[in-house]
């Protein structure tokens, strides 16, 4: 058996993915700028992948590690077409900031 | 003949067609012909339909298509002509084709000239369908559609205000009377299974008296509407907005007698129903007295006929109450002959005075008018039951059955009223034609006799209203063709029984003829006291400002006009305003306009989140998930 | 002593996470936050799932972060002056995600029920278990559809990235 299951009990990864994710809730939330903002999503699906994989070794279940592997995945394109939307806006606009970002209200 | 028994109605309805069509572009002259042309053809068949029917009483059948097939509601378009249908139709276009060609000369200077022809033709299309339809169903097109060309026909000057206010009236009215026929029409359905005289009629037998009763009552309704009885007599009278001669055609000739048709149609119902029976009497009776009292005292030559036809519908009412169908059919057809004479005389009246229609404006005419003047004499004597004229015949038979069948008292009563009618009728001809004229001098000057296709009708109609009384002379005068109607209407209907059985009377002989003879002497004596009444100058109406008492409550007609509008429309206005206010405006329109303002406001604070900023929608979305979060796991 | 290691990487990670979202300049913020993935990595480790956190390392911060700091780079973002959110948004943000993570935890932590007599097997993480469950299983399918989502990806980045297209 593997001593950190006996040693940390599982309600502790809960507690640090919940705070890892909530990071990256609050990064969303009070930055402007739109790079920073995507760091911020890759923060979440890591509090996420960090869980899966806890929860993997706890169950002895190794397709918690695979969902990881397809997370990781999107989080790869989700940030190539991220990135090149971003250069896309900054050519348009010279900027990054998402607070500008209100074409559609009008 | 069954293969041409179609052509008689339809034959007006191509002429509608036509004229209506086509009337705007074709020359006056030839409007007149097709429409007048239609008519005389319908009518020889009519009479053809006549020659066959008299030779051998079997109804001649026509089922042109079925009409409409509903569970068991099977309805053919089938018309027939059996020797009561028959009758109405030769009234129907006879005096129809006389109003139409004396209405060429009438309507010549009227714009609307071919309108008034093809609405005239539609009407005696439906007048046909509904003496012809061999079911309910088909009276009650033919009824309706009456209704509509009655409608229009008042409206027909639609220009004033007043007349169309007439129309609607007539016509509202008459929905009245109409639904009560329809819901008798649902309870013949409900109770007999169908809506054919043959089958209904054959299966009167079994039938319980307490629905037939039932029955009788709510198509007397129909015929109150219609043929304008108590209570809603008041739209005839107001119709006479319409030009004269639809006037004689429709609101004296033919559609208003279509009530006395269907009972008369329906007597085998009525027999059955001795209550319901007793309520057309009274209602007739009761009708016939008011309005001849309202007559007395009313200034405007139309208005006079007017309550004359009412009065004379409710002594046919009368007959047909006390079980004489074959008098009031017989009064039908003298009355179409007098009552139509007496309009369309009215009318030659009106158009010579130049549109003029108070009696207190005219007077002496019967230098001017010679023609007229005597065709009026000989209506009002017939009208009043002057010796050997139609109108004398028709109105002792009913006099006579209504002794018979209901008393002293009831004979009274109804001989009152036949007083009445003689004294209005001859105040109305001694004031228009008697004395010195009254209007102004452009008037007297604008005075002329009619043209000839006006008299010409005018003075066939005189002749029918002299000898029509010899279609059913009393069997006591030996005149050689006594109760010939009577006789004419016991022939075989569609189920194969009489029509109208022939009824006996029993009378005295010597009764019969005291009655007669005292009928005959007011009349005369009326006619002799009036004339030397009117002729004095201070006898002559007066101004309505100047009436008294008791004849200025006549000359308002009984205030009944006011009554119905205090009970029934004052309310009705007060309830729909109310509706309008609280229901409509408040309640449904507020409910409509507020949803609308309250989404709109709603959408205004609404429009707030939807800014287009990222940053908002970003918190949104994280509130969101945290009250899931809350709703699914705490 | 793993659960000293587990409280360190946790304790590192969680502080250089707050770094990263409060650093000014981007550029910190990337590095701030591929010190946060070494920390995830180690953890990762400590979980027994080594292939996982050498993918992770590789992906993360070899590639993604990297592509991070190339763009930064490349808009010439990497000055302190950038714009910041007034106090009221932060404190606003801030208390959302607080609250998000109370609810987070309070919501998560009553559900995970472990079975108590579960078989522990020590070679789940090993890339040869992980291999044959990727290609032998009902995941084959899925791991070809990521394929597919990652050429979407790569041609729609080209797509976007492109200078305006002449029609």
């Amino acid at each position: 058996m593997l001593e950190i299951i006996r040693q940390v009990p599982v309600e502790y990864y809960v507690l640090y993915s919940a705070i890892l994710f909530t990071i990256g809730v609050m990064g969303v939330l009070i930055r402007r700028n739109a790079i920073v903002v995507l760091m911020c999503i890759e923060l979440m699906l890591n509090a996420v992948n960090l869980l899966l994989a806890a929860f993997s070794t706890y169950l002895s279940d190794s397709k918690g590690q695979l969902m990881v592997f397809f997370i990781m995945v999107v989080a790869a394109a989700e940030a190539a077409v991220g990135l090149g939307i971003l250069i896309m806006i900054y050519r348009n606009t010279k900027s990054t900031d998402i607070s500008l970002l209100d074409k559609l209200r009008n | 003949m069954n293969a041409l028994l179609p052509l008689i109605p339809f034959l007006p309805l191509l002429g509608f067609a036509v004229n209506g069509l086509f009337g705007k572009k074709l020359p006056k002259s030839l409007v007149g012909i097709i429409g007048s042309g239609t008519l005389l053809g319908a009518f020889i068949l009519s009479v053809l339909c006549f020659q066959q029917l008299g030779a051998n009483s079997e109804p001649i059948q026509s089922d042109l298509y079925r009409f409409l097939s509903v569970g068991g509601l099977d309805i053919n378009f089938g018309l027939m002509a059996d020797r009561l249908s028959v009758w109405m139709m030769l009234i129907v276009t006879g005096v129809g084709f006389l109003i139409h060609v004396y209405s060429i000369g009438y309507m010549h200077d009227d714009e609307g000239f071919y309108k008034f022809f093809a609405y005239l033709n539609l009407f005696i299309f439906s007048m046909l369908l509904l003496v012809m339809g061999t079911n309910f169903l088909m009276l009650f097109f033919g009824w309706e559609g009456v209704g509509l060309c009655s409608y229009l026909l008042i409206g027909f000057w639609y220009e004033n205000r007043e007349y169309g206010a007439a129309a609607r009236k007539a016509f509202i009215m008459n929905r009245i009377g109409d639904l009560g026929l329809l819901l008798g029409m649902f309870l013949i359905f409900y109770t007999f299974g169908s809506l054919d005289y043959a089958t209904v009629f054959a299966k009167l037998e079994g039938a319980d008296p307490a629905v037939v009763t039932t029955i009788c009552l709510l198509l007397f309704v129909g015929a109150m509407g219609k043929s304008a009885q108590i209570p809603l007599y008041t739209w005839l009278p107001d119709a006479m907005a319409g030009p004269t001669p639809v006037s004689a055609l429709i609101h004296a000739a033919t559609m208003v007698t279509a009530g006395i048709y269907l009972v008369a149609r329906c007597n085998g119902m009525f027999e059955m129903a001795p209550y319901a029976q007793a309520v057309v009497a009274v209602v007739g009776l009761a009708t016939s007295i008011f309005t001849a009292l309202i007559g007395l005292r009313q200034n405007d030559i139309k208005k006079v006929l007017a309550y004359s036809t009412v009065s004379q519908l409710g002594l046919m009412f009368l007959s047909l109450g006390m079980g004489a169908y074959v008098s009031a059919m017989f009064h039908v057809t003298t009355h179409a002959f007098f009552k139509a004479l007496l309009f369309l005389a009215a009318g030659s009246v009106i158009h010579g005075m130049g549109g003029e229609q108070d009696i207190r404006n005219m007077g002496g005419l019967r230098k001017h008018m010679p023609i007229t003047f005597w065709v009026f004499l000989i209506g009002t004597f017939a009208i009043s039951g002057f010796p050997l004229l139609s109108g004398f015949f028709s109105k002792d038979e009913i006099f006579a059955a209504t002794f018979a069948h209901g008393g002293a008292i009831w004979w009274g009563l109804a001989a009152a009223s036949g007083l009445l009618t003689a004294v209005y009728m001859s105040r109305l001809l001694y004031v228009t034609f008697f004395g010195e004229f009254r209007g102004t001098a452009e008037q007297k000057h604008h005075l002329h006799e009619s043209p000839l296709v006006m008299t010409v009708p005018l003075m066939v109609l005189a002749v029918l209203s002299v000898v029509g009384g010899l279609l059913n002379t009393p069997h006591f005068l030996h005149l050689g063709n006594d109760q010939w109607l009577a006789h004419w209407f016991s022939g075989n209907g569609v189920n194969g029984t009489p029509i109208i059985p022939l009824a006996e009377m029993h009378l005295e002989v010597s009764t019969e003829w005291m009655l007669m003879g005292i009928a005959s002497a007011l009349a005369v004596l009326v006619l002799i006291v009036t004339y030397f009444l009117y002729s004095k100058p201070q006898n002559l109406p007066v101004a309505d400002s100047e009436q008294q008492g008791l004849s200025k409550v006549l000359a308002n007609k009984f205030y009944v006009d006011e009554l119905y509008n205090f009970l029934f429309v004052r309310p009705t206005e007060y309830l729909s305003k109310i509706f309008h206010y609280y229901v409509d405006i408040w309640g449904i329109d507020g409910i409509v306009e507020r949803t609308g303002s309250g989404v709109q406001a709603l959408g205004g604070y609404f429009r707030r989140l939807q800014n287009g900023n990222i940053e908002y929608y970003l918190i949104g979305m994280v509130a969101g998930a945290v009250l899931l979060f809350l709703s699914m796991y705490l | 002593m793993d659960f000293y290691i587990f409280l360190t990487l946790a304790v590192i990670s969680v502080i250089t996470a707050l770094l990263m979202v409060f650093a000014r300049n981007p550029v910190h913020s990337v590095l701030y936050l591929i010190l946060t993935f070494f920390a995830i990595a180690g953890q990762y480790v400590m979980l027994n799932a080594q292939f996982l956190a050498v993918v992770h390392i590789i992906v993360y911060a070899g590639a993604i972060m990297v592509l991070f700091l190339f763009v930064l780079m490349l808009l010439n973002l990497n000055k302190d002056s950038e714009p910041q959110k007034s106090n009221l948004w932060k404190i606003s943000g801030a208390i959302t995600s607080g609250m998000l993570l109370v609810v987070m935890v309070g919501a998560l932590r009553n559900q995970i029920q472990l079975p108590a007599a579960a078989e522990y097997q020590p070679d789940r993480g090993l890339p040869a278990v992980l291999g044959r469950m990727l290609f032998d299983s009902e995941f084959v399918v899925p791991f070809e559809i990521t394929g597919i989502l990652f050429l979407a990806a790569m041609v729609g980045a080209v797509l976007v990235g492109k200078r305006e297209i002449k029609v």
